[in-house]
């Protein structure tokens, strides 16, 4: 076996968060929650976390969370979405794969409107023995005035080199192509932004579990409504 | 007896700073179809996105008329609900949403803006597959993305499906044959004549005979560079087919 050379140049290994929720080996757990506070998990062998945040806050909301994979084959599936109108949103996510094997999978969408702000600090870490990775992060940012404003920062530190990471980062406006063509059949403006904004967060409400996705989307579009 | 459905005169449009439409006067009665054939470039599309009240596109000069409203007064749903119909060249899509969500929005929407209540959940079904039907859709396709991961074919499909719906007065397919095989062509060309009546006009906007050979004009201009450069009965087709637009 050819023997491998690993630079652990720049790596500091960050010690497991003791106060963090386990995921045992061969448990999968799934939750959909808006987040009272900084939420951090810790994922043995085999295990499997389903996470989607749900974020609506009519209070400025600052949300921390953390993934830590401490055994082989564990998959976090994490997601979520914000919609801020008055409050400004901060969500930070870090996933640390500090073992070989592990698959992490973000997708954050989010909606701003008025004169608000989100932010969106996005940190993966592949520790240099953690060989066989995956870890994919999405934001997407939907601004729905000139005033309202958001800020996306992807970051990868990869010090493994058989891995497989891509994140993609995007702020933009309503698409008008879609719009015009909605409103080409009779549904008015309004009504075809909203439409739009649930289309936009369609993804995200694809990964809640069934039993409060009907719910949650009839919560969803009178938020979005009133935006 | 007033059987004028649309009256453009004298219409002048622009894209950004373009000039595109150069003064274009159209008349059409209930019951014709007109074809409107041009080489590329010409304005086809432009013409079909200004009646259907495209934001972007700006109306410099002239006027037009459908059934006696002032056309360009009006919002693009406004026009919808009086009963204009275009069929996207380029059908967007909308993850997210399903075809029976966007219809379920663009019925009752409509009957809102009519003064009529929501359709029942019943009726509101039974239209869906009767409509269906016409363009020969399966039950699954109600469920699927508005457009998503759709064939070419599916979305012009989609598109006559949702001219089944709003059975517009007055329906604008534009280049509806792009992309299309010989079968889904038929079931288009089929839709299309099936909701044809003498209350109702359909322009269809090609560049090709074959779709005219399924849907058969009463009338065919040439546009060329913003005009209507020739106006004659379908016998026109055939010289295009000849002469190409060059001779125009």
């Amino acid at each position: 076996m050819k023997e491998k050379i690993i630079d652990k140049g720049h790596y500091q290994e960050k010690p497991v968060d003791p106060d963090a929720i386990r995921v045992v080996s061969g448990e999968h757990r799934r939750l959909c929650l808006t987040p009272a506070e900084d939420l951090s998990f810790v994922l043995e062998k085999d295990a499997e976390l389903e996470l989607c945040l749900v974020m609506m806050p009519v209070e400025p909301m600052e949300i921390k969370l953390r993934v830590d994979f401490v055994g082989e084959g564990a998959k976090a599936s994490l997601s979520g979405f914000y919609i801020c109108r008055d409050a400004e949103v901060k969500l930070s996510v870090e996933v640390l794969h500090r073992v070989g094997g592990c698959t992490s999978r973000q997708l954050f969408n989010g909606i701003v409107a008025g004169s608000a702000k989100a932010s969106f600090d996005g940190k993966i870490t592949v520790a240099p023995d953690a060989q066989g990775s995956k870890a994919f992060q999405e934001n997407h940012n939907l601004l729905l005035s000139s005033l309202a404003w958001a800020d996306t920062r992807p970051q990868l530190e990869i010090y493994a080199d058989d891995v497989e990471c891509s994140h993609g980062a995007t702020v933009g406006k309503l698409n008008e192509d879609e719009l015009f063509y909605m409103r080409s059949r009779g549904i008015p403006e309004p009504e075809a932004r909203v439409l739009q904004m649930i289309s936009f967060l369609a993804p995200v409400l694809a990964s809640v579990p069934e039993e409060q996705r009907e719910g949650l989307i009839e919560n969803v579009e009178i938020t979005v409504r009133n935006l | 007896m007033n059987d004028t459905m649309l009256e453009i005169k004298n219409l002048h449009a622009k894209v950004g700073e373009k000039e595109i439409l150069k003064g274009v006067d159209l008349l059409i009665r209930k019951g014709e179809i007109h074809a409107v054939m041009g080489p590329n470039g010409a304005g086809k599309s432009t013409l079909s996105a200004v009646l259907a009240g495209r934001p972007d596109y700006v109306v410099t000069e002239g006027s037009v008329t459908f059934l006696g409203r002032d056309l360009l007064a009006m919002s693009p749903e406004e026009r919808s609900w009086a009963g204009i119909f275009l069929s996207f060249q380029y059908p967007v899509e909308i993850p997210g949403v399903s075809i029976t969500n966007f219809i379920k929005a663009a019925v009752n929407e409509r009957r809102k803006a009519l003064g009529l209540d929501a359709l029942k959940a019943g009726d509101f079904i039974k239209l869906m597959k009767e409509k269906m039907a016409l363009v020969q859709m399966r039950g699954e396709f109600a469920k699927r993305e508005v457009n998503v991961g759709f064939s070419g074919g599916e979305k012009k499909r989609n598109e006559i499906f949702q001219m089944a719906v709003l059975e517009p007065a007055l329906a604008i397919l534009d280049e509806t044959d792009s992309g299309l095989d010989v079968d889904a062509l038929r079931i288009v060309a089929d839709g299309v004549n099936a909701l044809h009546t003498p209350e109702t006009a359909a322009i269809v906007i090609t560049h090709y005979q074959r779709l005219l050979d399924l849907i058969v004009p009463d009338v065919v201009h040439i546009l060329k560079d913003g005009r209507i450069v020739r106006t004659a009965g379908r016998e026109l087709v055939q010289e295009i087919e000849a002469n190409g637009y060059d001779a125009f």
